[in-house]
């Protein structure tokens, strides 16, 4: 058994001094000047400490120094080291690393970090292999982090003795660090990672069952197919949630853009804002959107190309919120948010609206405007 | 402050509350009513009798009122038609009157391991009788189950109409239709009046591409052996349907399993195995099927197997297949689930266990030998016609009065005088049968038992 | 005053048992069966041979072969290996209520072991008055006009009033208009799966962050001229009562929609508050809940189901009348929705419940609403005094008469979560309890209601039980992620294979097919 193991040191190392983030050399040395410390190391221990049961079987392949094998052995592993010692080391470091890893066939990759540290795997590796991040940046915007560095390691560990086989497709997001610290915010939507996903395994002897996600997902797409009228012009937005619409439609799809479709027709792929405006015209039009990454956003991040001007066009009755019930619960009753960057629009929002969750089924769910 | 202190309520010693009061700085329990505004309070009092505080005291009370009533130990009962008198060997009261058993609910297969393997036993007892692999929990009743087999079908094959043969219990129709109304399209196929069997013409002519399934009872409502069990499945089967099967498990010693002759799903009522007729309260339904993804991917009921523990050769059980249901791409509804009948359906195993295969072909034989003689002898009593239909009967026949001028009613009022109950009246709900009734003959009734019927019938009608 | 005992010395029975089919003797009996005289036999002739071939059984069912001793040993030990409700500290099964089921009423509903449901009905005026009477103590309980007994269970109490709602629609041509139907997340599931069964669409509630229940702002986004009905539970799984609860019947009842209370947490409620005052159109009761009748490893129950007159006339037949002194059934009744139970439901429980009533009265039934409320939140003082149990939601104020806690804190410090308790605690003597219906909202859930069956000292030993599992989480997690250790089983090695087609077993005969090859 072999696990991949790369921990950015640096990662988090903004958020106590308020930096929000260390992507670029500048913003590090600010940081260690501010007398921020690494915060990343002591996590990434704390995860692979769990998969001391397996220390007799697993051999861990991580990096030089800090980013990986200090912390390895700190956990109480052998690793076997790969790559050069330097004395700083950046996401190209990582990314490099990752690579190699994905060429010696590592049954999982656990990194610890934000998520740069994410964009970086998932540049690497992509879709490729199993991974699974520790959280330990100031940003965790993507989906591939567990929620605390110990609940990483205990998936890590039952995904290792194969009590876990299912995997998912987890958002790699990120912001603009330097429009992040100027007060926008401009969240893109990466990619996805292949990350192990534990479904509650609780046998559940009274009425009560989740459907699967993926079942769940289907009844939505079926759901949102069945409403669809004649003439009228659908703005399906990014993310593996509304992906099932265009799969039971035939239709090819983009994953990380704004597709349009009209009676069951493809009319244009992958659109701009502006491409979308040029088809609102006269045209009655809804928008078929999810709630992106781990946070609750339904606008403003991962698709900024479903601006304020066209929601304003296609007005807010005309926009269907779709996402599984399990979703909806992991943001512990914190509402769905919209930061179209126009207050106004924003403010509209600010109200309760229809998730679809089922075929048969519909949520109210508080929406805030920021 | 109430002063009785209620042997079922020990806190409701005074001193014991007002301690637990203190304990929470309460002056009284209204405080914590304080939560429900006063408008929606209840200001009066409940007009109910004045309570029978002592055990002896309700005893007396509710002896009193049950004594009112004649049950089928002091009268001969030669009533079926969905609950059935069947001899309850004692241990089947032993086990299900057990306050383990009784009064367990939802815990998991580890302090109610003894639960799951018992529903584990029964289920699998069960799968014996009809040759199927995988049988449900208990649902509420026969008509619960053929409801469910009929939405599983439905979900199965993605058609929305079935076929349904006219011999069914009619109060089972009412609940089956009022539990696939909204989805499906019930429609009867009519049955051959001279042998009860099903009018395969009437079925050829209704079955298309709409038909989910086809369900039949074997025996039917009326009593007769479906015969032409095979050639039903086949032509369901040609036309991409399923065929879907009400078994009685007290003929299942003698009679062919439905799987045998191309059913897909089975279905029923446990009752008959050793559980009391409780008025109508020991029904408790099944649903059978091979164990095959698309058919146990459809069950609306839980369903519980065996696994292994992390102890080397003990025995688990769990929950089987959590993610089913809800299949709502398919079907565009959910069935749902709840509290139904697990108690009855541990007394069947229990039952079955006890029988053994020897015990139930026994059971099925007599029941047809007594069928027979008894048939035999009301035949010799001048104006009934018996048997009315001509294919094989199980435990139940019709009986046509016509020919004697008296109604059904009539006569089954005087034989109460004689204590007997006659059979079950079917002017009303099959008028095509005349003036008949449905008489049910089960191990219970000895040779005397059917002497005295016949004795009496003959006075009545005399 | 009785002892405060945890039972560090506990060891529920472990029989090792077999599969009944693994003590098999060929040719053991269990029971014998009466055989036909002589002379039927004769008479009858050979039966079986009538049969045409296809139609008579070929192999005998492979049924085990056990004496009658054996057969009782074996169920005596798995019985011995099932924790009842009866035997333990069971206020693990919050939302079950799990109450004390008095050994009398088992006595007195044996009395009709031997009715037959089509017996005349002069035959069964004593069954009949016990209907009639506990039809009548229902009404008073709940304001309503009229119940039916005939439901089998809670959930199909609630599919029965998704199918009144139905008929009501219908028969006002509005029925296609109206589709949907409301519920929150902290009803029972069942109130949105029966409708969901009935054909409705089903719209959500998701509840206010901080008081715990919907927003009446969001009900009245949700209500428009599509609604059918609201099914609402109150209070709700949480144990809160949702204060609005009159503002959402009528906000419902103006967008012409019907209102059905979900009443399977009604045991604080008696003598209290009424789904009348409320506003309701219908509510139900969960017979073997609320009024003490035996739970049966989960049924036979009854779930009664209250209308108010505007409904009564959608009932399912019969309904048990009086007139001229004499009890009927009443099957003429037009516009009824037919049957959902077949004859007129679970008798002996009609019977049991009837005579838990008849023991204790108006007052009575009041003590049992205010000491399961007054233990309920007694029990919460001390179990939120354990480190690591934290209740979500409504700071500050009261819970009726269950609370659904959360081992978050401890899951956060421990790794050990809810589920490692759940099975811990079994340890010790008492039922795993109840975590949450799906999804979990509350993180790492458990549900525990302790009704007027528990005394102090029950109370307190249940308390210092979670006490001693959550400081075993810290000093030895691994003894409590491996619990149980002194249940009947221990826990499932590989419990994925139970979804997977190839592995699952549901029966003796796929198991020997899959595993015994």
């Amino acid at each position: 058994m072999k696990l991949g193991f790369i921990v950015n040191p640096i990662a988090g190392m903004g958020g106590k001094v308020g930096l929000k983030g260390t992507d670029g050399t500048e913003i590090l040395q600010r940081a260690r000047e501010l007398g921020a410390e690494p915060e990343a190391p002591k996590k990434a221990i704390k995860a692979l400490e769990i998969l001391t049961p397996l220390r007799d079987k697993l051999r861990i392949i991580t990096c030089p120094g800090d980013m990986g094998e200090n912390e390895a052995v700190a956990a109480g592993f052998v690793p076997t080291v790969i790559g050069d010692r330097k004395d700083d080391t950046g996401p190209e470091d990582t990314e490099q690393a990752a690579r190699y890893m994905l060429n010696l066939g590592v049954d999982l990759l656990l990194f610890a970090g934000g998520d740069g540290t994410a964009r970086n795997i998932y540049n690497a590796i992509g879709a490729k292999m199993p991974a699974l991040g520790i959280p330990a940046g100031v940003k965790i915007h993507s989906a591939v982090y567990a929620n605390h560095p110990r609940s990483a390691g205990e998936v890590a560990l039952k995904y290792l003795q194969g009590e876990l086989e299912t995997l998912r497709e987890a958002e790699v997001m990120d912001i603009d660090e330097e429009a992040f610290r100027q007060g926008q915010v401009t969240a893109e939507l990466y990619g996805y990672l292949q990350v192990p996903y534990e479904r509650q395994l609780v046998q559940s002897l009274k009425a009560g069952r989740t459907e699967g996600e993926e079942a769940a997902l289907d009844a939505v797409a079926d759901r949102i197919i069945d409403e669809m009228e004649l003439d009228v012009l659908y703005i399906i937005g990014p993310g593996t949630s509304t992906r099932p619409i265009m799969d039971k439609l035939d239709l090819p799809n983009t994953l990380l853009g704004v597709d349009l479709i009209k009676n069951r027709r493809l009319v244009a792929s992958d659109v701009s804002e502006q491409e979308i405006l040029r088809h609102l015209d006269g045209q009655q039009t809804k928008i078929i959107v999810t709630v992106i990454g781990g946070q609750g956003y339904i606008f403003g991040r991962g698709n900024q190309q479903l601006s304020a001007k066209v929601i304003q066009k296609v007005g807010k009755k005309n926009i269907r919120i779709i996402a599984t019930k399990n979703k909806i619960v992991s943001l512990r009753g914190q509402p769905l948010l919209v930061d179209t960057g126009d207050d106004e629009v924003n403010a509209e929002f600010n109200d309760y609206m229809r998730v679809v969750t089922s075929y048969n089924e519909e949520m109210m769910y508080k929406v805030q405007g920021l | 402050m109430s002063k009785v202190v209620y042997p079922y309520i020990p806190n409701s010693v005074p001193e014991v509350k007002i301690q637990m009061l203190k304990e929470l700085g309460l002056k009284s329990v209204e405080e914590i009513y304080a939560e429900i505004p006063e408008h929606l309070r209840f200001k009066g009092t409940m007009n109910l009798p004045e309570p029978l505080l002592s055990e002896y005291e309700l005893r007396r009370h509710v002896e009193g009122i049950l004594a009112q009533n004649k049950t089928c130990t002091e009268y001969l009962n030669f009533l079926g038609g969905g609950t059935w008198q069947h001899y309850v060997p004692e241990v089947c009261d032993t086990i299900n009157s057990r306050d383990e058993f009784l009064t367990a609910y939802v815990g998991d297969a580890y302090a109610d391991h003894g639960k799951f393997q018992a529903m584990f036993e029964y289920a699998s007892m069960v799968g014996d009788l009809l040759g199927f692999d995988v049988v449900s929990t208990p649902t509420f009743d026969w008509g619960m189950a053929a409801g469910y087999s009929m939405r599983m079908a439905a979900r199965i094959t993605g058609r929305n109409q079935v076929l349904v043969t006219k011999t069914i219990s009619p109060d089972r129709y009412l609940c089956i239709q009022n539990l696939v109304k909204p989805n499906l399209e019930l429609q009867f196929v009519d049955y051959d009046q001279q042998t009860g069997l099903l009018n395969l013409e009437d079925f050829k002519a209704k079955i298309s591409a709409n038909t989910a399934a086809v369900y039949f009872e074997n025996p039917s409502y009326l009593g007769s052996i479906e015969t032409q069990a095979e050639d039903i499945a086949a032509i369901a089967h040609n036309n991409g349907a399923l065929c879907l099967v009400g078994a009685d498990p007290s003929s299942l010693g003698v009679l062919s399993p439905p799987s045998s002759y191309g059913a897909d799903i089975a279905c029923g009522d446990l009752q008959p195995l050793g559980i009391h007729m409780n008025a109508g309260g020991g029904l408790a339904g099944f649903i059978a099927s091979r164990d095959e993804e698309k058919y146990v991917a459809e069950y609306p009921t839980q369903l519980w197997g065996l696994t292994p523990t992390v102890a080397e050769g003990e025995y688990g059980f769990g929950d089987v297949y959590f993610e089913r249901t809800s299949y709502a791409s398919r079907e565009h509804a959910k069935d749902f689930l709840g509290t139904q009948t697990a108690l009855w359906g541990i007394t069947a195993g229990v039952y079955l266990a006890l029988m053994g295969p020897q015990g139930m072909a026994e059971l099925g034989e007599g029941i047809m030998q007594r069928v027979a003689y008894a048939i035999e002898l009301l035949k010799t009593i001048p104006g009934i016609k018996v048997p009315v239909l001509s294919s094989p009967s199980f435990k139940e026949f019709v009986v046509d009065f016509d020919a004697t001028g008296k109604k059904v009613a009539d006569i089954n009022k005087q034989l109460l005088e004689h204590k007997i109950f006659g059979g079950k009246d079917l002017s009303v709900k099959f008028p095509e049968l005349g003036n008949s009734a449905l008489f049910c003959i089960t191990e219970v009734h000895t040779q005397a038992d059917i002497h005295r019927l016949v004795d009496a019938l003959r006075q009545v009608l005399a | 005053m009785a002892q405060v005992k945890i039972r560090e010395n506990y060891h529920q029975a472990r029989w090792d048992e077999p599969i009944i089919y693994e003590l098999s003797t060929p040719g053991e009996r269990g029971v014998l069966v009466p055989l036909p005289e002589q002379e039927v036999k004769d008479k009858a002739g050979d039966v079986l041979g009538k049969l045409p071939e296809n139609m008579r059984r070929r192999e005998a069912p492979p049924l085990p072969e056990v004496s009658q001793k054996h057969v009782l040993a074996h169920y005596l030990h798995l019985s011995q290996e099932t924790l009842g409700a009866n035997l333990n500290n069971d206020i693990s099964q919050g939302t079950c209520t799990m109450k004390y089921n008095p050994r009398i009423n088992e006595a007195l509903a044996a009395l009709i072991h031997h009715i037959h449901p089509s017996q005349a009905e002069d035959t069964m005026q004593g069954l009949l008055q016990i209907y009639y009477e506990f039809e009548r103590f229902l009404k008073e309980i709940s304001g309503m006009d009229r119940f039916t007994l005939q439901p089998g269970g809670g959930s199909h109490a609630v599919y029965t009033a998704a199918s009144i709602i139905r008929a009501y629609h219908e028969s006002r041509g509005e029925l296609e208009q109206r589709n949907e139907v409301i519920t929150t997340i902290f009803s029972h599931p069942c109130d949105a799966a029966t409708p969901a069964t009935a054909g409705f669409k089903i719209i959500t509630l998701y509840p206010n962050e901080e008081t715990g229940v919907p927003d009446l702002e969001a009900l009245q986004e949700a209500v428009s001229e599509r609604t059918a009905a609201i099914f609402i539970t109150n209070p709700e799984d949480t144990g809160i009562y949702n204060r609005q609860i009159d503002k959402f019947v009528k906000t419902v009842h103006d967008a012409g929609g019907l209102c059905f209370y979900d009443q399977a947490n009604a045991n604080g409620m008696l003598g209290i508050a009424r789904a009348r005052e409320a506003g309701f159109d219908m509510c139900h009761f969960n017979v073997h809940k609320t009024f003490s009748t035996p739970h049966g490893c989960s049924g036979p129950g009854t779930g009664a189901l209250g209308v108010r007159d505007h409904l009564a006339q959608f009932l399912p037949v019969p309904t048990v009348e009086l007139a001229d002194g004499k009890y009927y059934l009443d099957y003429d009744r037009p516009d009824t929705i037919g049957k959902v139970r077949g004859f007129f439901g679970v008798a002996p429980v009609i019977v049991k419940a009837y005579s838990w009533i008849m023991m204790l009265g108006a007052d009575g039934l009041k003590e049992v609403a205010e000491i399961s409320v007054l233990n309920n939140n007694y029990f919460q003082k001390k179990v939120e005094e354990i480190p690591g149990v934290t209740t979500w939601y409504a700071k500050g104020r009261r819970r009726l008469e269950q609370v659904r806690y959360s081992w978050e804190k401890l899951e956060e410090e421990t790794g050990v979560g809810t589920v490692d308790v759940m099975c811990r605690i079994g340890d010790y003597g008492i039922q795993h309890y109840w975590t949450s219906h799906h999804p979990w909202v509350v993180p790492e859930p458990f549900t525990l209601e302790p009704c007027e069956t528990f005394s102090k000292a029950d109370l307190e030993t249940y308390a210092a039980v979670l006490a001693k599992i959550a400081e075993e989480a810290r000093q030895d997690p691994e003894l409590v992620k491996t619990a149980p250790h002194k249940c009947a089983s221990r826990r499932r090695a590989r419990p994925e294979e139970l979804d997977d087609p190839e592995k699952w077993a549901l029966t003796w005969r796929a198991y020997k097919r899959k595993y015994k090859k």
